[in-house]
């Protein structure tokens, strides 16, 4: 699949938005004492900036973006317009929570817990436009929303954890939760890669034309010379080896990296570890860059099989 | 709405004969010529006389050769939109400007609904949907609904265009959601069948098989032994190689 720009900007930016949101909330049900405070403002500003901005930049590739109000209206059967509907209103208690932060009174869990439940929900959503097409396997697996979900709440973890650093309170239980999301992500993500490397195609040029029973099929014409829609919409495959160059990459920079770093961060004290953190946060964002650029990239479309790719 | 109609009173649809589809492509530049003024006008090309031509296209006929144990053979094959019972594109549409009609299960876009979002597009298999970048949202066939239910035509021309101009029979028209119909009798008769059942969409649009081929007495030859003639031809052609 062709991967567009506006929407792997929309998919990391956001997904980091609600993983904060998700993370803070969490935080503050624990009765962290930084998660009640002007921090967890500022980390809900965050928030807001990356999940506002993620949410414009999905209207850039929209033929008519004036239109795009109507994607709320189909929330019974489009995964679309229930992220947008989730989106919406997620923004709800997280803006009551915020202003109960800016009053300095204390808000009550219960904005926390439906801000995080909508972050949630929605990045849920998101998933799911890609996990329910049936005509692309690499997406049409249970693991794709645990990866969107896992990616969400490392980039957030990160995100927190920097904060923390800078405001000079984070302590090895910060590393610690930090380091686990990430880890959980890096697994479920190495095992998505595998899964869809022993992947068996669905359909074939077999089925496609249904010519299967009656020999081997292979393309004697293509139906016009230069390529159309189709082709330069769904038939974007990336070569194999420039695949596991790249899988490498995504892993070093979105993983190992913030992952070292937060490891790092409580080992070499204050200083050395807002430094480091701030080094993490730039390549956590170029690597999941790469990888949500590799989820299009490396995701084949059945329709290619008609032009025998 | 994008909710598919649980049913639909009738299931327009093609049914396709792979077996006499002689690959003229008349049936994709009439769809072209008809739907470029019709419902979903205009189907916009871009750089029509440059190097890389492109354009929205409803109906595209592809070429494949078929390997059997006793030899090759070419099949045809005009692919468009198949109007499924289970239509994915219609379902995925977040704005209910995909919809399938319950009266008699044409798949249609509202353009002025439509945000061109391309997603009906990824959840097609067939590869039906075309984004016009142009106009900013996404076509596709319309079994040329403007064709008919089209008082202003004569009778016999209610029928999609391409159905009109196919100059070897091979597509028929009709009501496939009534068993006692001449596309469903056709498809009974030669076993017509479904594109990637496996996909689930219960395409409405039947494709018939290619028939076996005939195989023809091989010709006799007389082995004329000493003939002159031929001596002195394969004397010539040795001098020759």
């Amino acid at each position: 699949m062709n991967p567009a720009w506006s929407v792997i900007l929309f998919t990391t930016a956001a997904g980091a938005g609600y993983g904060l949101l998700v993370i803070v909330a969490l935080y503050s049900l624990s009765g962290d004492a930084a998660a009640q405070g002007p921090l967890a403002l500022v980390a809900l500003a965050l928030a807001g900036l990356l999940v506002t901005g993620g949410l414009l930049s999905s209207t850039f590739h929209l033929g008519h973006p004036e239109r795009a109000w109507r994607a709320l209206t189909q929330w019974r059967s489009a995964w679309l317009s229930r992220e947008g509907v989730l989106a919406l209103l997620c923004y709800m208690p997280a803006l009551v929570w915020a202003a109960g932060l800016a009053r300095g009174t204390a808000p009550g869990p219960g904005w926390p817990l439906a801000t995080a439940a909508l972050a949630l929900a929605t990045v849920h959503a998101t998933s799911m436009i890609y996990a329910s097409l049936k005509t692309v396997d690499a997406w049409h697996r249970g693991g794709v929303p645990l990866n969107y979900q896992l990616l969400a709440l490392a980039s957030g973890a990160v995100a927190w954890l920097a904060l923390r650093q800078w405001h000079g309170i984070a302590d090895a239980r910060d590393a610690a939760v930090t380091i686990g999301v990430v880890v959980a992500a890096a697994i479920a993500k190495h095992r998505y890669w595998r899964r869809i490397d022993r992947a068996v195609p669905t359909s074939s040029l077999a089925t496609a034309t249904g010519l299967g029973g009656h020999g081997t099929v292979s393309v004697l014409f293509w139906p016009h010379t230069e390529d159309n829609y189709l082709l330069k919409e769904m038939r974007y495959v990336i070569a194999r080896r420039h695949a596991a160059k790249l899988r490498r990459m995504a892993s070093v920079l979105a993983f190992i990296v913030p992952a070292g770093a937060a490891l790092a961060s409580v080992a070499l004290g204050d200083a050395v570890g807002s430094l480091l953190l701030g080094l993490a946060l730039p390549s956590l964002v170029a690597g999941l860059v790469v990888e949500r650029w590799l989820f299009f990239a490396e995701a084949k479309h059945v329709v290619a099989n008609y032009y025998g790719r | 709405m994008t909710m598919l109609p649980p049913r639909t009173e009738r299931s327009l649809g093609l049914v396709i004969d792979l077996d006499t589809c002689v690959g003229c492509h008349a049936c994709a530049t009439s769809c072209k010529e008809w739907n470029d003024a019709g419902h979903s006008a205009p189907l916009t090309d871009t750089d029509p006389y440059g190097a890389t031509p492109d354009g929205v296209w409803f109906n595209r006929v592809h070429a494949y050769e078929v390997q059997t144990p006793t030899g090759s053979r070419t099949v045809n094959f005009p692919r468009s939109c198949l109007h499924c019972e289970r239509a994915p594109c219609v379902t995925v549409c977040p704005t209910g400007a995909s919809f399938k009609r319950a009266t008699d299960g044409i798949v249609l876009v509202d353009a002025d609904k439509c945000i061109g979002c391309k997603l009906c597009s990824w959840a097609c298999p067939y590869g039906a949907r075309e984004y016009d970048p142009d106009v900013g949202v996404m076509k596709k066939c319309t079994l040329c609904v403007d064709r008919l239910y089209n008082g202003n035509l004569p009778e016999a021309s209610r029928v999609p265009a391409c159905v009109a101009a196919c100059p070897t029979g091979a597509r028929s028209f009709g009501d496939l959601g009534d068993p006692a119909s001449g596309v469903s009798r056709l498809v009974q008769e030669r076993g017509g069948f479904d594109l990637m059942p496996e996909q689930g969409c219960a395409p409405v649009n039947k494709y018939l098989p290619p028939r076996q081929p005939v195989t023809p007495a091989p010709a006799r030859l007389e082995r004329k032994a000493g003939n002159v003639e031929s001596a002195l031809l394969r004397w010539i052609d040795r001098l020759l190689t």
